[in-house]
């Protein structure tokens, strides 16, 4: 380690902190104004120009708001739970590789403790459900628990299906491996195993899964649960529970980007940079909110049924298909 | 061999879920207490009353025509048909001929609130499934079908555009093209969305073959409309009892045997369709002529006992009124769908999951405050 690292370092940190803040906060409004467009509406016009302050506004709303602790709750729990989701999410991102120089901490097992980070926040909702002592928090912190046990399998299947292929757990190797034009991607591998594009598939739907999104939005079910395990939460309580789903959302979303799309690199084999990963993270958030807005969510039980049913079959297929493929070819 | 039930070793803890007055899916001040075992129903108990206006006393205390605006606010959703039977009460009772212009326009108007009130209904139910597009896509159609009435009647959700012995209003060139247009317009629009949701994979899993309310169930307690049409009979006021001039009309009658969400569902969608062909053929039909009878300055019945059921758009609402030779009624009594077809919640929900008993509920299509009056 040279001198210079814990400054770099410190910085990386700083610009990861205020890349999670704008993204959790304007997220918010790409997805109001992109709800708004598909329901034939303009969404925040109000605020500032096209509504662009509205996030400011709601923070400031948030932050000026009582914070209420039900009589009750478990205090120190019911504290707890909203400082235990954001972190995780801003240790994640600093192993993200947004350029081949733009890295917090290159580790060799950069995707296993991605992996750890992100689930963390199971703990936390689970947590919040539960300390809130509100039946609909409680029923919502036994979904989380139950869905997410059921999806991280299907992911890690997904995932170890990938890792055969480009054979590293480095975040920065396996976006190397897809270097060159869009063919080299991970999701065309399909010298390596025909079916890769099902196994995005299977990852996006885990990773909507994972994140709590909608069709998959179990926790905050609102016509059902009210807002679930957050329903006792008031100010900005509830708001870190936001930022952390939308950073959550990213994070996910540029997993996706490293493992199957190619990270930095560019589709047409030239210019690579942190400029093409932005493009490809931020379409694939447009595709987690359209599917967001176009889908009713599903039950409980047939997203269970769908995991243990169909994906997992599925993804210990294409594992074991993609296990031949290497071995033959 | 004698059977015995698997009995279950834990502890068997229940615990009761309060579900509103004020809940999101209860889309009004509804409460219903759930007694539930995890997230399965083990019974379920109505409380209704919260918006409870006293409707029918306020018939007995004010003169006859005054408590026409009233009916317009039992169900706001279909105020139409509620003052049509209201009227329709009335002019039985007293035997005024209402001309046939004003007639065809009644149909015309409560087809059209029919429409607007099943499609409130459409993006209720979809927000209840999770789906929160479909909503702002069923009001822009309903917008349109608000401003032909507001033009017509200056209201745009509890009318009070009937009047005994005909209407307040005629109706001008611009209703009727504006109507016409609509019609036109909303055919394609209900194609997309039956594209957009009757064939979503994840709709028809959440509906298809869960919530089932078979006929008997409907007869036991009173369920009228789309839910016993839902559930394979063929019952609708507007042909087993025929009234103003649905008998010369030509359309059919939806009818699903499935009995599930699904059913009900699928009636009301096909309901609407139904509803445009009405329409096109009393704008065919429409007769010139007035739209009011004579009609006596004070109303005074003469004695006896009168009733009046119209179809709307919930299944039979229905107006009995007793009159005393008075100006004012000795009683009116209004049957009101939803509170038949809420009723059977408390049986239907037993051993459902959470999130299907919602999915049933809205698919009950409750406006609260015709369960409450």
């Amino acid at each position: 380690m040279t001198a210079a690292e814990p400054i770099r370092l410190l910085l990386f940190l700083v610009g990861v902190a205020t890349f999670v803040g704008l993204n959790a906060a304007y997220l918010v409004w790409v997805e109001r104004k992109g709800a708004g467009r598909f329901q034939r509406r303009a969404g925040p016009t109000e605020v500032g120009y096209a509504g662009l302050l509205q996030p400011i506004a709601d923070a400031g709303k948030l932050m000026s708001k009582q914070l209420i602790v039900p009589p009750g709750a478990d205090r120190v729990l019911f504290r707890l739970a909203p400082i235990m989701m954001m972190p995780p999410a801003i240790m994640a991102f600093a192993l993200l590789p947004f350029s081949e120089s733009l890295v917090g901490i290159d580790m060799n097992v950069g995707l296993i403790a991605l992996f750890a980070f992100s689930s963390f926040n199971v703990i936390a909702v689970m947590l919040a459900g539960w300390s809130s002592r509100n039946k609909y928090g409680i029923i919502s912190a036994a979904r989380v628990v139950s869905q997410n046990v059921a999806y991280e399998i299907p992911m890690m299947l997904v995932i170890i299906t990938v890792l055969m292929v480009s054979g590293t757990l480095s975040l920065t190797a396996i976006v190397d491996g897809q270097s060159g034009a869009f063919w080299n991607w991970n999701l065309f591998a399909l010298a390596s195993n025909p079916l890769m594009p099902v196994t995005f598939i299977i990852f996006f739907i885990c990773m909507l899964s994972e994140t709590n999104r909608a069709p998959f939005d179990m926790a905050e079910a609102e016509s059902e649960l009210v807002a679930g395990a957050y329903t006792e939460y008031a100010g900005m309580g509830f708001g870190v529970f936001f930022m952390a789903e939308y950073a959550n959302i990213v994070i996910g979303c540029a997993l996706a980007v490293v493992l199957f799309l190619g990270g930095w690199h560019s589709p047409v084999g030239v210019f690579p940079g942190v400029f093409w990963f932005l493009v490809k993270l931020y379409f694939m958030v447009f595709l987690v909110i359209w599917v967001r807005w176009t889908f009713p969510r599903t039950q409980f039980y047939g997203l269970l049924n769908l995991s243990w049913k169909i994906l997992i079959p599925i993804s210990i297929f294409t594992l074991l298909l993609s296990a031949v493929m290497i071995k033959l070819v | 061999m004698e059977l015995h039930p698997v009995q279950s070793t834990g502890p068997q803890e229940t615990f009761v879920l309060n579900l509103g007055p004020q809940h999101p899916a209860t889309h009004g001040v509804l409460r219903v207490k759930l007694t539930m075992d995890g997230e399965f129903i083990n019974d379920a108990v109505i409380v209704a009353g919260y918006v409870h206006r006293e409707h029918e006393k306020m018939g007995e205390n004010r003169p006859w025509d005054q408590f026409l605006p009233n009916t317009g606010r039992i169900d706001y959703l279909s105020a139409m048909m509620y003052t049509h039977a209201y009227v329709g009460a009335i002019e039985r009772a007293c035997g005024i001929e209402v001309p046939p212009r004003a007639e065809y326009v009644r149909v015309i108007t409560s087809e059209l609130n029919r429409i607007a009130s099943h499609l409130v209904w459409w993006g209720a139910y979809l927000l209840d499934l999770g789906g929160m597009t479909p909503l702002l896509y069923a009001f822009d159609d309903r917008e349109k079908i608000l401003d032909l009435l507001e033009a017509l009647t200056g209201a745009r959700l509890t009318y009070c555009y009937y009047r005994v012995g005909g209407l307040a209003e005629d109706l001008d060139d611009g209703f009727v093209e504006g109507t016409r247009e609509f019609v036109k317009e909303f055919r394609p629009r209900l194609k997309m969305f039956r594209r957009l949701v009757s064939e979503n994979i994840i709709f028809r899993k959440r509906v298809e073959g869960i919530g089932i309310i078979d006929a008997e169930m409907c007869r036991k307690y009173g369920a009228t409309g789309p839910m016993i049409r839902g559930a394979g009979i063929p019952n609708d006021v507007r042909r087993a009892e025929p009234y103003s001039v649905y008998p010369e009309l030509d359309f059919e009658i939806p009818v699903d045997p499935a009995a599930d969400s699904m059913a009900r569902y699928k009636v009301r969608m096909e309901e609407m369709e139904q509803s445009l062909r009405i329409i096109e053929q009393c704008l065919d039909r429409l007769p010139e002529g007035p739209v009011m009878a004579k009609v006596p300055r004070v109303l005074k019945p003469p004695e006896g006992d009168y009733c009046y059921a119209t179809e709307a758009a919930r299944g039979r609402f229905e107006v009995r009124i007793v009159s005393t030779g008075k100006p004012v009624a000795h009683r009116v009594r209004l049957r009101t769908p939803c509170f038949g077809n809420l009723s059977l919640f408390e049986e239907a929900a037993r051993g459902m999951m959470l999130a299907d008993g919602i999915a049933m509920m809205g698919s009950l299509d409750l406006v609260i405050p015709d369960i409450d009056r």
